[in-house]
């Protein structure tokens, strides 16, 4: 009679979890909480305050700044991170391009997450080093 | 006192049917039948309570009633303060649990609460069907067909208010007692106790068990938060911190975050394998009970089979602002599915839509929704002076219970109508304001962040764009002083200005 957890096995496929125990990955599936979002329906508000850490579980986002989509998100993939770690506004509206299952960690919470789960700082280091690099090349 | 009609409501075709005796119900039907909208409301139920019938176990809400506030009893003020009584516009349902309680504690007891239900049910003379049990749902054409023991109930609106009261368990934990099937608490004597659930619900029974149980294990993978922590309703209420204390200072409780790797039947009891998170390390209790304390989920029945998507351990259905399926129209939620709308959640603070005294005003809300959206009504708003829009705000956000009890969630909001003037649109959820177009207005919500005291948020739409304005915080929750006035006079000057500006500078 093992105990399961359905999100805990679901984030094992996501690059930001893939150094987790068990037990790490289940501690992550309660410390946040799970969201739904419609089609269409505005996840993250640019210029609103109060924002969170969402890691998409299914479904698809899109990146709008200033009412012109820039890019799409996906199983796996996170946002919300850079205003959670600067204490800022987001400066981006995310959307729902299909309907979203999210699992988010309120901006308060994220220094100490993180700082509990260093694998998965490292993780995200390198996810937010890819899109530096991302921008450098465009730029240049 | 009025009596209850014994059975109102034979199956047949309705313009709405409410499904369910909640408070959540109770409130709706109480807001639509006073709008004048025609509906049904069923119920398997032999009596008004929803939930409150039975739970919480140890027969105290958790949520209060202040006797003495300096406010009239009935006042809108007042409700700040009386979290469990529910709306009506008439003295006789106005303010019912203060007249109901005891005067031992500031929180009801749960038969207190149930009586509260009964008499706002008999006072405002609520028709209900009772014994009616919901078996099935289908579509047929443009209506729903509800299968009940009654007969078959057709309507193309339906709304669901059935709690979230079903026991959830994870997988692995099938044969292991429910927080609802709490043994009487004598029956804990000098007995091993192992709870899984870190959250009120278990520490609920932990501290009814304190007195009786020799050792008590709450374990869970997440550590605990305390409401006094998170300023909000987030985490374990200060009532049920005993054994947090007990499991720092005398041992007897002790309080771990660690999954569980296995529950296994011995003899005459349990045995309980844990893993820690932080570094792997296993822990086997041998204990004579376990109780899962590991929450509940909406009884939805067949409706996932039409289409109604749910989300969480406890299967709520996905909404939109004003608690309608986000998946299937027609479809309505009230009552505690409510948190299904999750609105904003500014700081990951959650509205209380799953309580009460926050989704007494959802449901007043939604029938005014419904009036105009599905009736084909208009119902009246006040115009306002431009003088009168900044004191009113204010106001609002000082003393208005909605704002209070629902931060980032409802919000007061004022239209600037090039056709009608200034208008008072009332209470509407703060999502539907920011994310949808209309015309130019100002919606102000109070909000929290988890820090600091409370303060005013001020939303301006203009044009297709909504911007954010915060106003100081206030330890004594004035907002009408001079420097939050000028404050909310800058913040309107995009949309308002020159009408406002004028008048008040």
């Amino acid at each position: 009679m093992a105990v399961q957890d359905d999100i805990a096995d679901r984030i094992a496929g996501f690059a930001l979890f893939a150094d987790l125990s068990g037990p790490q990955r289940e501690q992550v599936a309660h410390v946040f909480e799970e969201a739904w979002f419609s089609e269409g329906e505005r996840i993250l508000r640019q210029g609103f305050t109060g924002s969170g850490l969402y890691i998409i579980l299914e479904g698809t986002a899109a990146i709008r700044i200033d009412g012109v989509d820039r890019s799409l998100l996906k199983a796996g993939d996170y946002f919300g991170e850079i205003s959670c770690l600067l204490g800022e506004a987001p400066v981006a509206d995310i959307l729902a391009v299909q309907p979203l299952r999210c699992l988010v960690l309120a901006s308060g919470q994220v220094e100490s997450f993180l700082k509990a789960q260093p694998l998965v700082m490292y993780r995200l280091l390198q996810g937010e080093a890819r899109k530096v690099r991302t921008t450098t090349k465009w730029l240049s | 006192m009025a009596q209850l009609e014994k059975a109102p409501f034979p199956s047949g075709r309705y313009p709405l049917i409410i499904v369910g005796s909640g408070p959540g119900a109770l409130q709706l039907t109480y807001s639509l039948s006073r709008i004048g909208i025609e509906h049904a409301v069923l119920s398997d139920d032999p009596t008004p309570g929803g939930m409150f019938r039975r739970w919480p176990v140890f027969q105290r809400m958790l949520s209060w009633t202040k006797p003495f506030t300096g406010l009239e009893h009935g006042s809108r003020a007042y409700e700040r303060y009386d979290w469990n009584s529910l709306l009506a516009d008439e003295d006789a349902g106005r303010a019912v649990m203060p007249r109901i309680m005891d005067g031992t504690s500031y929180f009801p007891s749960r038969p207190e609460m149930e009586r509260g239900l009964v008499a706002f049910t008999e006072a405002c003379s609520l028709r209900i069907r009772f014994g009616c049990h919901w078996d099935s749902t289908r579509r047929d054409g443009d209506d729903f067909v509800l299968r009940t023991s009654d007969g078959d109930y057709r309507a193309p609106l339906l709304v669901f208010a059935v709690g979230v009261a079903e026991p959830w368990r994870p997988a692995g934990l099938e044969d292991v007692p429910h927080y609802g099937e709490l043994r009487a608490a004598e029956t804990y004597s000098d007995r091993r106790v192992f709870i899984i659930g870190k959250q009120n619900s278990g520490f609920e029974i932990a501290t009814g068990l304190l007195p009786l149980a020799r050792q008590i294990v709450l374990a869970s993978p997440s550590p605990t938060k305390l409401s006094v922590n998170t300023h909000s309703l987030v985490g374990v209420r200060a009532r049920y911190v005993q054994p947090y204390e007990d499991s720092v200072l005398a041992g007897g409780v002790v309080v771990l975050d660690t999954s569980i790797d296995e529950v296994k039947r011995t003899g005459n009891g349990y045995q309980v394998r844990t893993r820690s998170a932080k570094d792997g390390s296993v822990l086997t209790f041998e204990v004579d009970d376990v109780i899962a304390a590991t929450g509940f989920a909406a009884p939805l029945r067949d409706l996932d089979q039409l289409g109604v998507a749910t989300f969480g351990q406890s299967r709520l259905p996905a909404q939109t602002p004003f608690w309608e399926s986000a998946t299937v129209p027609g479809i309505y939620f009230a009552g505690t599915l409510n948190q299904g709308a999750q609105g904003l959640k500014k700081h990951g603070i959650p509205s209380n839509s799953g309580a009460v005294q926050g989704y007494r005003y959802n449901a007043r809300v939604l029938a005014a929704h419904l009036a105009e959206k599905r009736f084909g009504m208009r119902l009246p708003r006040r115009h306002l002076e431009p003088q009168e829009v900044i004191p009113h705000l204010l106001a609002e956000a000082s003393r208005g219970p909605e704002l209070w009890h629902q931060r980032s969630y409802l919000a007061c909001v004022v239209l600037v109508d090039p056709d009608h003037g200034i208008v008072d649109e009332g209470v509407v959820p703060l999502a539907h304001f920011v994310d949808s177009a209309g015309p130019d207005g100002v919606a102000v919500a109070l909000e929290s962040n988890g820090r600091d005291d409370p303060y005013p948020a001020v939303y301006v739409r203009r044009g297709s764009v909504v911007t954010e304005h915060l106003l100081e915080p206030s330890p004594l929750l004035d907002f009408e002083g001079s420097n939050h006035h000028h404050a909310l006079i800058v913040a309107l000057d995009r949309v308002m200005s020159p009408s406002i500006s004028r008048a008040e500078l």
